[in-house]
């Protein structure tokens, strides 16, 4: 029984020698590349333990072996594996000592244990049961954090603690005219998209002129806040569960903790601050910016004149509706420094997980905004503001 | 828990019958030590095999299972108020220095002193301008960490971990990520500084060469029985003067350390 393969560089011979042995002889460059590219030898060494059997022995003639690499080693070592299951018998001998020295590497390290791979079992009774100790973990741990900051803040308005005055204006300017620009912006186009489409439509009514009640109260009311608190949650939440976060890396919140300054006053009451104080500011420009974009189509594309328009804007936009609107940015402010600044200092401590917080302090701001913003919808309606 | 004897008896850390977890998994178990007044005291033994878990317990930032840490005569427990007040008694050096980036190095000093203290500014400015000096960073004082290379931020942070005078320093891993040199001249830092003030110093480290320069008595935590298996001076424990498990001696003589420090005391530092 004489099976030969030869292609290019690989060269490889297996053959019966005699009384329960085989030989496996390998000649020729036995690298990476090599072996890529002539694939041939996988099913080949794949077929080699069985032919051999359990009653057999394997011996290896690497006289002819020219090079050979860490592809060849490990290629041998799953040959090996196979061999131990069917429980044939490996004469490493013939194999040249760099390989052998490589296998007694390999075999020196026990396998992981106790807090590794081993142990870990997949039963599906019991991810379910540390999936639901972890949520409830997470809603404790989370009720706490919301306990402590809501403290240190009532601590800090009455003047009991000092926030640092330079994180408070650093983090103003950050939240506040830092993100001018592109909450603006976003407030024009979306003035802009509805007041166009709102012209589209009224104009076959020939009501033109309630394209300003369309913008003026769809944006007051709702999206100038919804718009801003999700530029602001990708934004500035991102970036406040980025920086906490990769402090926590880092061990600077535990070096805040071991001096004794609570991460919670230092890091989150400022930001929250800022970001509470600067997001009604933020909505009111929107506010303006994107009327000011309607009456630019309005104007444009109907023949309401720019008196009519805002005539029709000072009528149709009560202080309810303006302070409505300024009101849910007050709480979206809140909920996305809160969520930003929470992920943050529960990230974990490589740079996946500051990549995963990050991620997720912009998924929970903007899921909660629009939770928060129906349960407004709803009790408006009822209050009938 | 407060008591005269143990005042009078020099010890300052008190550790009993404790026991360390991570969730089921059991790290350390009937750890009992002592750290007296004006010691350097070493923990040491293998990776992973809880030197870092133990100082974060001894710091506070996690409790044990079971047993007790009785630190200058107060049990640290999660009790906030208590925790706080014997925090400021203790500085830490983390093994990156962990700086605070948003801040120059000066005002990582003065942080502390100006949360805790009643300094003006001018006193603070004066103390961190000394602080900085005596870890041989001064004019650096503006600088951010990330403009420092690795022994200086970890040096910037000894000047912040001793910004309140502590009475006990506790150092994590001082020589990881430090070439030799820096690592000696480290070394030497925290032993004039213990000198001077009379500082009590808990060092984790693996590092054969700081072991044998600084400490006064070695912790040896062992993985395998996970407990401590000797505590005494480290040149008595390699030459067989103290008692100890065969492997304690393995593990101090694998590093040929006699011969280094031989020839390292001739070379000339700056």
């Amino acid at each position: 029984m004489v099976k030969q393969t030869q292609v290019q560089l690989l060269e490889v011979r297996f053959e019966h020698s005699g009384e329960g042995a085989y030989l496996l002889a390998l000649a020729g460059n036995w690298t990476r590349s090599a072996m890529r590219a002539n694939d041939q030898w996988q099913a080949f060494f794949e077929r080699i333990p069985s032919s051999i059997g359990a009653a057999g022995r394997l011996e290896f003639d690497c006289r002819a072996l020219d090079r050979w690499d860490m592809r060849l080693v490990s290629a041998l070592a799953q040959m090996l594996r196979l061999s131990n299951e069917i429980g044939c018998e490996v004469d490493l001998r013939g194999l040249p000592e760099g390989i052998r020295g490589l296998f007694d590497l390999a075999a020196a390290v026990p396998e992981a244990e106790g807090r590794g791979s081993g142990d870990r079992r997949d039963d599906w009774l019991e991810n379910l049961g540390h999936h639901v100790i972890a949520i409830v973990q997470g809603f404790w741990n989370y009720n706490a954090f919301l306990g402590e900051l809501i403290l240190e803040l009532l601590a800090t308005m009455r003047g009991k603690t000092s926030i640092r005055a330079r994180d408070f204006w650093l983090a103003i300017q950050n939240a506040g005219p830092m993100a001018v620009p592109i909450t603006s912006l976003l407030a024009f186009l979306t003035g802009l998209i509805i007041a166009y489409i709102g012209v589209l439509q009224l104009h076959k009514l020939a009501a033109d002129i309630f394209v300003a009640d369309l913008v003026g109260l769809v944006m007051t009311r709702e999206l100038s806040a919804v718009m801003t608190g999700v530029i602001m949650a990708g934004r500035t939440g991102a970036a406040y569960a980025a920086q906490i976060g990769s402090m926590r890396v880092n061990d600077e919140i535990d070096a805040l903790k071991s001096f004794g300054i609570s991460p919670v006053r230092f890091l989150v009451v400022p930001k929250v601050l800022a970001l509470v104080l600067m997001m009604p500011l933020l909505v009111a420009l929107a506010n303006v910016v994107s009327i000011f974009a309607g009456m630019l189509v309005a104007v444009g594309i109907s023949d309401v004149t720019i008196p009519q328009y805002h005539f029709q804007i000072v009528n149709a936009v009560g202080m309810n509706d303006v302070l409505v609107g300024l009101f849910k940015s007050l709480v979206f402010g809140f909920i996305i420094a809160l969520a930003g600044c929470y992920r943050g200092l529960r990230c974990g401590r490589d740079a996946a997980a500051v990549g995963q917080a990050t991620t997720s302090a912009v998924v929970t701001a903007i899921t909660w905004i629009v939770i928060v913003d129906a349960i407004f919808a709803v009790l408006l309606n009822i209050l009938g503001i | 828990m407060r008591s005269t004897t143990e005042e009078s008896d020099n010890r300052v850390i008190m550790v009993r019958d404790l026991e360390m977890r991570y969730g089921s998994y059991l790290v350390m178990s009937k750890l009992n030590f002592d750290v007296l007044r004006g010691e350097i005291k070493v923990i040491m033994g293998g990776s992973g095999c809880g030197k870092s878990t133990l100082l974060r317990h001894l710091i506070g930032m996690e409790f044990p299972t079971r047993g007790s840490i009785v630190m200058l005569s107060q049990k640290v427990s999660p009790d906030d108020a208590a925790l706080t007040r014997l925090r400021h008694r203790f500085g830490v050096l983390y093994q990156g220095g962990a700086l605070w980036s948003s801040m120059t190095l000066a005002e990582n000093v003065a942080l502390p002193m100006e949360t805790f203290t009643r300094m003006g500014r001018k006193e603070i400015a004066e103390v961190v301008a000394f602080k900085l000096a005596l870890v041989g960073l001064s004019g650096f004082g503006d600088r951010y960490p990330a403009e420092l290379s690795g022994g200086m931020r970890k040096r910037a942070g000894l000047a912040r971990a001793i910004a309140l005078d502590p009475e006990i320093l506790f150092v994590d891993e001082p020589s990881a990520g430090l070439d030799p040199l820096s690592a000696r001249r480290l070394d030497e830092l925290i032993l004039a500084l213990r000198d001077s003030m009379k500082t009590t110093v808990v060092i984790v480290t693996h590092e054969l060469d700081s072991i044998f320069t600084i400490a006064d008595t070695a912790l040896f935590l062992d993985a395998e029985s996970k407990t401590a298996i000797a505590d005494a001076n480290p040149n008595e424990l390699r030459n067989g003067t103290a008692d100890a498990p065969e492997r304690v001696r393995t593990f101090l003589r694998r590093g040929a350390a006699p011969q280094f420090l031989a020839q390292a005391e001739e070379i000339d530092y700056d």
